[in-house]
């Protein structure tokens, strides 16, 4: 099992232009905690969103990379955007499953993928360049290297552990967010 | 040669006309048959990348993302959809996305099936309650005119527009067998 905390700090080391959405809860505290950037649209709500909005950006920008990072229970209530990402094979998106099995937010109840559902096999199913599970901390590398040159879209689902870790909470303010992540994209 | 439009049926060719105008990139929709011209000019556009979502709610998610990347988007759907979107409306509020939303009105006038009904009749409340700004095309020589306003409203000022387009107008749907 990964570490989430340190997973994702492996995931966005140099990250250079990497354009990073978080999803609500542990994903966006993790992504605060590998280090605040104005290319993170951190996600306090919208369940369900994540992977779509990584979509609308990548198909917005197919010349910069996107990584969605997301928990378990935020892609399971948005499953379908998995068949709407296949129909456009965005040759620039990626999404991570920071996948631990249980809503961790509401004191840790078992998810779907607690009972064996496989994003992994959905992913493929709904036309995925390539998708895999990884358990392990030597696998974060290639996990980066997938999301700065990997063939989209693609699905990554990290195991992680349910490990309890302090929250890094960043920006809130939907505005403030968006406009600093839309003049970062302007001008880098 | 410029040939005059029927404005009878012409109006989805004018509702593209406005998404050029004002440089819609992006159109994410469930189809609906009153919205079917419009889907098809879209997806033969290739300046529009035309998204077909499994729900209307990825939508919410596809406006928030174009407009991180610097694109507009519009979303096409039918009454029913915008019940399937109420949570993840909240989005464009929060962060002030500009939008814009056409409608298809089904439960409305001559609606032949009473199970469309229940949400047709609240749509324009419920968008209201959403925090949009509403305009009602009841004929269809106002489309245009509605469209480009509302586009210009919601782009110009990062709002929420949602444009229903009447059954009326549409024409009630047919249930011949």
């Amino acid at each position: 099992m990964l570490k989430r905390r340190d997973f994702v700090r492996h995931l966005l080391i140099d990250r250079g232009n990497l354009l990073v959405v978080p999803g609500l809860g542990s994903a966006t505290y993790d992504v605060a905690a590998a280090g605040d950037h104005p290319l993170n649209f951190y996600l306090w709500g919208a369940m369900g969103g994540t992977a779509m909005i990584g979509l609308g950006l990548a198909l917005a920008r197919p010349d910069r990379r996107v990584a969605v990072l997301t928990g378990d229970g935020d892609m399971l209530m948005g499953l379908g955007s998995l068949a709407t990402i296949g129909v456009k094979q965005p040759g620039n998106l990626v999404i991570v499953v920071l996948d631990n099995a249980r809503y961790g937010e509401t004191g840790m109840q078992p998810s779907a993928t607690a009972a064996g559902i496989d994003f992994v096999a959905m992913a493929l199913a709904c036309r995925f360049k390539s998708a895999r599970a990884i358990s392990r901390i030597e696998e974060a590398a290639d996990t980066r290297k997938l999301l700065h040159e990997g063939a989209g879209p693609i699905l990554v689902n990290a195991r992680i552990g349910c490990d309890d870790v302090p929250r890094v909470l960043p920006l809130r303010d939907g505005h403030a967010i968006k406009q600093r992540f839309i003049d970062a994209l302007n001008t880098a | 040669m410029h040939t005059p439009l029927n404005v009878e049926t012409s109006w989805p060719d004018a509702i593209y006309a406005q998404f050029r105008r004002v440089d819609i990139r992006q159109v994410g929709y469930v189809p609906d048959a009153g919205h079917s011209r419009l889907i098809a000019l879209c997806r033969d556009d290739p300046n529009i990348a035309d998204v077909v979502l499994t729900t209307e709610e990825e939508g919410v998610g596809l406006v928030a993302g174009a407009a991180l990347g610097g694109q507009r988007t519009a979303l096409l759907m039918q009454s029913s959809g915008v019940g399937n979107c109420v949570n993840m409306f909240s989005l464009l509020r929060n962060c002030g996305f500009g939008c814009v939303v056409l409608v298809t009105m089904r439960g409305e006038f001559g609606e032949f099936n009473q199970w469309q009904v229940p949400m047709g009749a609240i749509t324009e409340e419920v968008l209201r309650l959403c925090g949009f700004l509403t305009y009602r095309a009841e004929s269809a020589d106002a489309v245009d005119e509605i469209v480009g306003a509302g586009c210009d409203m919601a782009f110009n000022g990062n709002l929420q527009v949602a444009i229903l387009l009447s059954q009326r107008l549409i024409g009630p749907k047919q249930w011949t067998r």
